[in-house]
């Protein structure tokens, strides 16, 4: 497979932005049938704000099992957790989840060929492991060394393959095909969860609950506000995570965004308040 | 109760005829990089005025309707949040939805200031596109890693305003075309209702 849809760095960035055009293409020439993120839209569809959920039926199953979940659980259980527990221990528990991520950060940025970024990771790990006190405080950002987060699902978007359809997965929410294969990757390669001897046995999955418990307790009115206050919470969670994460991995500066002005209700630009 | 919000509407039109004939005889420049950086600027700048008073809830969000009013083109907005559903509307009633939205919006988003406390908006770059100008910024909210705010400015109104917003990537436009297409759906489509139920929305 990096043979043929190698990392950045083998290429140069034209030949890469036109594999990217061509991911789905690509997919399906390489039969990459396990992935099934192929033979979705790509390309303006998708980044001027195009929904692609051919399982929608399926899907609002689970966002309204995930709702669920949430009121008799997760919320409470959030809410809970970020008052009672004094914001600075909060904060270190997440350092500590975060710190364990960085070796699988760096993996993935090799594999993205981002090698400075995989450096930076590298760097952020040992500082924080050793002077932040097992990655209880995060020293490497007091030494303005930059914050770092990417993951499988990026890595994929970089080798071109392309985001698939749009799937809401119990408990994880918002998610595409891509990303959640991605997700399985990274929970299954993560060096640190799954070390033979592992002498945190499993704390890596421990501090990703509480981090996950963390945001959604200290941004609870803006969650609450997208599950609870919208007409409809399934259309807006799926339409804010695809264009959020489609965000996150654009490196580009096209102009992709759609002019109101040249809408097809756009004739009606006429006075609004003429008689 | 039909003839009160008549009388609203009259006034609001009123109102808003005399704003529009005080601007008219200013000939209209064309937008500059310059012209959309500083009317961002200046957006950002009466926020931060609004933020710091320290009013109450009820106060700050009519503080914000009128800034929303001032340098947003509200009507290009609103027909863009009423989407395809707009091409059936009758002029009054795109025209009604338009200050519903407007009220809307200002009670969606300025229920949300007391996250802003202690915020800084930075404007980072403007940049042509082919609507008109695109301005970056950096949000700096207390205690969160700074995030990006995107603006969209136009002239095609006749006067620089901006018509869109993103944050982190999502579009707020199409966030409120989501919604409102929702809210129609839950009424099967009837507008005058969505219209008559906006006031208590958002």
């Amino acid at each position: 497979m990096a043979t043929v849809i190698g990392p950045k760095h083998l290429m140069g960035a034209a030949r890469m932005r036109e594999i990217l055009r061509r991911g789905a293409h690509i997919c399906a020439f390489l039969g990459f049938a396990t992935l099934a993120a192929c033979g979705a839209p790509d390309g303006a569809v998708l980044e001027t704000g195009g929904v692609y959920d051919p399982h929608e039926k399926a899907n609002r199953n689970v966002h309204a099992f995930n709702l669920g979940v949430d009121k008799v659980f997760f919320r409470p259980a959030s809410k809970g957790y970020t008052n009672l527990i004094p914001d600075p221990i909060e904060d270190s528990f997440n350092y500590f989840s975060k710190n364990l991520s960085e070796p699988g950060d760096m993996v993935n940025s090799l594999a993205q060929g981002r090698f400075k970024i995989a450096a930076i990771s590298l760097a952020r790990f040992v500082i924080n492991t050793t002077i932040g006190i097992g990655g209880l405080s995060d020293p490497a950002t007091d030494f303005g060394i930059p914050q770092t987060d990417t993951d499988f699902g990026e890595t994929m978007a970089v080798w071109g393959i392309g985001e698939g359809a749009y799937v809401e997965l119990p408990f994880f929410g918002p998610s595409t095909q891509r990303d959640a294969v991605g997700i399985l990757v990274d929970f299954f390669t993560n060096p640190i969860t799954f070390a033979v001897q592992n002498p945190l046995e499993n704390a890596g999955v421990y501090a990703e609950i509480l981090e996950r418990m963390s945001d959604r307790g200290r941004y609870s009115d803006t969650v609450d506000s997208i599950l609870y206050e919208s007409a409809d919470s399934y259309a807006q969670a799926r339409l804010i995570y695809l264009q959020n994460r489609r965000f996150e991995l654009a490196d580009d500066d096209g102009d992709t965004y759609v002019d109101p002005y040249d809408d097809p209700f756009a004739d009606i630009y006429e006075d609004p308040y003429a008689e | 109760m039909p003839s009160n919000t008549m009388i609203r509407r009259t006034f609001m039109g009123t109102a808003v005829a005399a704003a529009s004939l005080s601007v008219l005889p200013v000939p209209v420049l064309a937008l500059t990089e310059s012209g959309a950086r500083k009317l961002v600027d200046s957006l950002v700048a009466d926020i931060n005025k609004v933020i710091a008073s320290g009013k109450s809830e009820s106060a700050m969000i009519r503080e914000f309707e009128r800034i929303f009013a001032k340098y947003a083109d509200v009507p290009i907005m609103a027909r863009y949040a009423l989407g395809v559903d707009g091409r059936s509307a009758s002029a009054s009633q795109v025209r009604a939805f338009t200050k519903a939205f407007q009220g809307y919006i200002a009670r969606k988003y300025g229920r949300r200031f007391r996250e802003f406390v202690g915020a800084k908006i930075e404007v980072k770059s403007a940049r042509k596109i082919k609507s008109g100008y695109e301005i970056k910024s950096t949000a700096f909210l207390r205690g969160e890693s700074p995030f990006e705010v995107t603006f969209l400015v136009s002239d095609k109104s006749g006067k620089s305003l901006f018509f869109n917003m993103f944050i982190e990537g999502v579009n707020m436009l199409l966030t409120e075309r989501t919604e409102i297409g929702a809210l129609l759906d839950q009424r099967k489509g009837n507008l005058d209702r969505l219209i008559a139920d906006m006031g208590k929305l958002g």
